[in-house]
């Protein structure tokens, strides 16, 4: 009871502050938005309260009033800006860093690249064996994420078109840990994930003969990339602007560099 | 005489206590009724105002687009547009789950609750009854770790040996006694001792070469399987029946220990064997409470939503063939899970309120089981107390 009481007045403390910063969004940006809060809760003395819930959740977060920040790793729909507008919020988008999609395969898979074409058939269930796309004769096991994710919607924007949905087959995964965990350990699996999350568990496979890399992305190179978005309602006064003005400074860009993204 | 009595000690409020303090108990005994009916009553309007308000969220979706696609059809794709909410391949796959983590726990959890009611000695049972009360302790994330860290890749890097070393343990036991117990049979029509055992020996020998082929070449097949997805629905399976092991186990063994001894020494001086003792006194006499102990158990695996969200591969179809379990499928909970996050009003109201759809399903299934139960329970009880 008395633990219950002092829990609760810790919480009314934080809220009744009033400067600290609320983030709620993608998983994709999340190591981004993490490493900024602590880097601006040190500098500043500003608390920072970062959580992960994809995409969709961070958009709606915004909308509710529930967060300061929304972290998003794609544009936000124009329902999602007209339900804003009906609340009298006014989203506005700030690029926090690029971000490739790598597609991942796992290591011990021969394949030494795919096509864009060749990717969206294995997603929308045209290729269901690698042999098909230059590899072994393995049935493919195909990974995506769910719907609330920004990564799954930028996949299908920049892949599979709107036009042919991703087969039902596809298994899905919660989050890019989750992918990346499913494709180490799966020999005929395939998936995709933001470049920030590539390791050596897994491997990229090269897309239209184009691996995934920083000066690939920052030329436009390769087609799998995206912008990452802060989004706030109206622009951001005080805390919020400073904090948002981070990716831009010098040690907002070895950050995000050292998490794996591009700095703009 | 005794009149008088009771009227002296009336007088002289020895026994009796006064008139203020006996209203006083009387209006605590009252509000003490009052609080737990309260309470009692406010328990059954959490459970109606949760199926109001599912119900009320459910309904527009069915308003909208009826419920031939939602029943019928196996295309999932809310994200679409236009959205398309055909949940079949869905309900199917939160049945197969269900279904498998069933064949896998019930077995288990009955044979463990025999096992620790009447078979262990006071002393181990004091020890062993915890231990397995402690899985339900263990939180659904974790499990779901497990799933989809460890169990999925051991699937599909020794899933086939897995599988064969499990297809040996259980079946070899069940062959052997089926080859002893088989050829007493087929024997038993032979007058003449010496011939029928001579048969007896012959088939015996026959039958248990046949069990041993069918060992090895049933074992070589599953040992050549390959599992392509460990993130199956047989992975989900066994985990589920892992959590609802302890809420069958627990109950089971509970309704085995109200038994009383009166009837299993009843049974005994009848001169029945403790094996007869249990299988025909002791599980008939506890059936109610075994039952209510299976329902528990596997309203457990259906409502489970954590591991199944990580580990069942969540894909919308249904496996080819129907019942392949090592294909990965997606469930209910899974989907209201996964969906919530995108399904709100911002993004068409059809993809939200069919989310509610599938809460309200879920609902129906739970309380249509609880019912059929309660159902077989009062049964069972009239059968057992002869009316």
């Amino acid at each position: 009871m008395l633990a219950l009481a002092a829990l609760m007045l810790m919480g009314t403390e934080v809220s009744a502050a009033g400067n600290g910063i609320v983030i709620d969004g993608s998983t994709t940006v999340g190591p981004i938005a993490k490493s900024f809060a602590a880097y601006f809760t040190k500098r500043y003395g500003v608390p920072v309260t970062v959580s992960e819930s994809g995409s969709g959740n961070g958009a709606k977060s915004l909308i509710n009033g529930a967060c300061d920040i929304a972290a998003m790793s794609r544009d936000m729909k124009t329902q999602e800006i007209a339900a804003a507008r009906k609340k009298g919020i006014q989203p506005v988008a700030h690029v926090a860093a690029l971000d490739g999609i790598a597609i991942v395969v796992h290591p011990s898979n021969p394949v030494r690249g795919l096509t864009k074409a060749q990717i969206a058939g294995i997603y929308q269930g045209r290729y269901t064996n690698w042999r098909e796309v230059g590899g072994p004769n393995s049935r493919i096991v195909v990974i995506q994420r769910e719907s609330n994710s920004g990564t799954q919607e930028s996949f299908k924007t920049l892949v599979t078109g709107k036009a042919v949905p991703i087969m039902p087959r596809a298994e899905s995964q919660a989050s890019n840990g989750a992918v990346k965990s499913r494709v180490s350990t799966t020999p005929s699996a395939i998936g995709f994930i933001g470049m920030g999350f590539l390791d050596s568990s897994v491997r990229a496979v090269p897309v239209d003969g184009v691996k995934p890399s920083v000066a690939s992305i920052r030329s436009g190179t390769y087609k799998l990339s995206r912008k990452l978005y802060f989004y706030t309602s109206g622009q951001p006064t005080g805390s919020i602007k400073q904090f948002l003005a981070l990716p831009s400074t010098a040690d907002g860009r070895r950050i995000i560099s050292e998490l794996g993204f591009i700095s703009q | 005489m005794s009149g008088d009595v009771n009227r002296d000690s009336n007088r002289s409020g020895a026994f009796v206590v006064s008139e203020g303090r006996r209203k006083m108990q009387k209006a605590a005994r009252t509000a003490g009724e009052s609080i737990l009916l309260l309470i009692a009553s406010f328990v059954a309007i959490v459970v109606l105002f949760i199926f109001y308000f599912v119900a009320v969220d459910a309904v527009p979706y069915f308003q909208q687009r009826g419920f031939a696609e939602f029943f019928t059809s196996s295309n999932w794709y809310p994200a679409g547009d236009p959205g398309e909410f055909g949940a079949l391949a869905i309900i199917y796959g939160t049945g197969m789950v269900t279904l498998g983590s069933a064949l896998l726990a019930v077995p288990m959890g009955i044979a463990a609750a025999v096992c620790l009611s009447d078979i262990l000695p006071f002393s181990v049972r004091q020890y062993a009854k915890p231990v397995i009360e402690m899985l339900a302790a263990i939180p659904s994330v974790a499990f779901g770790f497990f799933a989809l860290v460890i169990l999925a890749p051991l699937l599909q890097t020794s899933g086939g040996p897995m599988l064969m070393w499990v297809w040996w343990i259980l079946a070899g036991p069940f062959l052997l006694l089926a080859v002893i117990v088989g050829s007493d049979l087929l024997t038993a029509g032979i007058e003449e001792p010496v011939r029928r055992k001579r048969y007896a020996t012959m088939l015996q020998v026959l039958f248990t070469l046949l069990a041993f082929l069918v060992l090895y070449v049933v074992g070589s097949q599953l040992n050549g399987m390959q599992i392509l997805t460990g993130t199956n629905a047989l992975n989900v399976s066994i985990i589920l029946s892992f959590m609802a092991l302890p809420t069958i186990v627990s109950v089971a063994e509970d309704s085995l220990q109200s038994v009383g001894r009166e009837l299993r020494e009843g049974s005994y001086a009848l001169g029945a064997t403790r094996a007869e003792t249990l299988v025909k006194t002791v599980l008939p006499a506890a059936s109610s409470g075994i039952l209510a102990a299976v329902i528990l158990g596997i309203m457990r695996s259906l409502g489970e939503t954590m591991v199944v969200w990580m580990a069942s591969g969540n894909s919308s179809h249904i496996p080819d063939p129907w019942y392949n379990y090592l294909e990965a499928v997606r469930t209910l909970t899974a989907t209201i899970a996964g969906d919530m996050g995108e399904a709100d009003q911002v993004t068409g109201s059809a993809r939200y309120h069919v989310l509610f759809a599938m809460g309200l399903l879920l609902l129906v299934i739970s309380f249509i089981s609880n019912l059929i139960s309660e159902r077989i329970v009062v049964r069972q009880r009239k059968i057992l107390s002869g009316q």
